[in-house]
């Protein structure tokens, strides 16, 4: 029962407590740059989830397995593989959401969310709990960027996951379309989920 | 399990056993993803085609013409539409390095008389929400049925009649070059075309 609990909360830490985006301020590359839109946001943050996960298994497996001292290459390169694999089936399969999120691909590589799970967390955890974990702080980062895709896309063209509800010639504020615009929206979206996560700030 | 000694032999070992691991599956990854990779670029071009060349029956993209141009790093692409061996149009692309965040690559067509029949834009990195709307039914609007060879290809701003995106001078300024590209490259081997 005990075990159970700390899996939940383990889930549950992700999304709430430990937000990458809102509370922890990681991987802020792909996030403000590509989330001009809910579905880039939401695009992304798939990705990112699913590089984590696998590289958060492969990682808890061969943990014992890889000398202290080339630790890091050995995640970076496992991490690495796995954003090429993404990036082939992202051009195969969903060639429209590959040029819309571009460079981006490439670079959850440098994520410091997925390094940083697989360096504080996978490689002192089981299996199991690497696995929630991993699941915890993906959907966590899902959220955060479909958030604030859609807060975006909303203030900036009018729209949410390109339906549009204002007409076609109206003025949107296109500030929060171009990248000023992610700082900004991130910096409120931040303050918000702070107040209502965290009752005593 | 303990874990092991950062000893040489066993750096070395894991991490070329790592490599090794991620290369393998790589290679196999690629190969899988190859042919999907291929049909899904054909199928965008096909795509293009159809929306800017009227109803043909012959199959353009297998009878590419390429020519070198001094304007374009790629070579520019013609293709040809026949409907019952009539010539109906020919479809030619179209680049630009000028757009806000560089290349812009369209499609255009064109009808016998040298007219646009319509534009769809190939590829473009411009800035969302601005110069992305060159994508739109209502900037579209304006190139058909126009003749470069009496419209002048600029936008006003620059003297020239193409009415700008708001905002986006600059992408409409690539935009509108390219088109041009496309025009030049078309009057210039029309006669190899309708053949």
């Amino acid at each position: 029962m005990a075990n159970t609990l700390n899996h939940k909360q383990n889930f549950l830490k992700g999304i709430i407590k430990e937000n990458p985006v809102f509370v922890m301020l990681l991987g802020m590359c792909p996030t403000l740059g590509v989330t001009s839109s809910a579905f880039n946001g939401l695009g992304m943050g798939v990705a990112t989830l699913f590089v984590l996960l696998m590289s958060n298994i492969v990682v808890s497996l061969i943990k014992s397995q890889v000398p202290d001292k080339v630790r890091i290459p050995a995640f970076i390169i496992i991490i690495a593989s796995f954003v090429t694999v993404v990036e082939m089936v992202l051009e195969a399969f969903i060639p429209f959401l590959y040029e819309q999120l571009g460079i981006f691909i490439p670079l959850i590589v440098v994520n410091c969310l997925i390094l940083g799970r697989a360096e504080a967390f996978a490689s002192k955890n089981t299996l199991p709990a690497s696995v929630i974990d991993a699941l915890g702080m993906g959907l966590g980062f899902v959220f955060a960027l479909t958030v604030l895709g859609a807060t975006r896309e909303i203030l900036g063209n009018g729209s949410i996951f390109d339906v549009r509800f204002v007409t076609e010639d109206a003025n949107t504020f296109i500030l929060f379309i171009l990248p000023p615009g992610a700082f900004i929206a991130l910096s409120y979206l931040a303050v918000v989920f702070n107040r209502l996560t965290h009752k005593t700030v | 399990m303990k874990k092991k000694e950062s000893t040489l032999v066993n750096m070395v070992l894991v991490l070329l056993v790592i490599t090794l691991a991620s290369g393998l599956s790589l290679g196999y990854v690629n190969d899988l993803t190859l042919e999907p990779k291929a049909k899904a670029q054909l199928a965008k071009k096909v795509n293009a085609l159809k929306t800017v060349l009227p109803e043909f029956d012959n199959e353009p993209v297998s009878e590419v013409l390429r020519i070198k141009s001094d304007q374009a790093k790629d070579s520019i692409e013609l293709y040809s539409a026949f409907q019952d061996n009539t010539f109906v149009g020919a479809a030619v692309t179209g680049v630009s390095e000028k757009g806000y965040n560089g290349l812009v690559k369209l499609m255009v067509g064109f009808g016998p008389d040298g007219k646009v029949n319509n534009i769809a834009v190939l590829e473009q990195k411009e800035t969302p929400g601005l110069g992305t709307k060159m994508k739109s039914e209502k900037f579209l609007k304006q190139f058909r049925d126009i003749d470069p060879a009496t419209f002048s290809l600029k936008p006003e701003k620059d003297g020239g009649e193409v009415d700008a995106l708001s905002g986006a001078t600059i992408s409409t300024r690539a935009f509108s070059e390219a088109v041009q590209q496309a025009y030049d490259a078309y009057i210039k081997h029309k006669e190899a075309l309708t053949q």
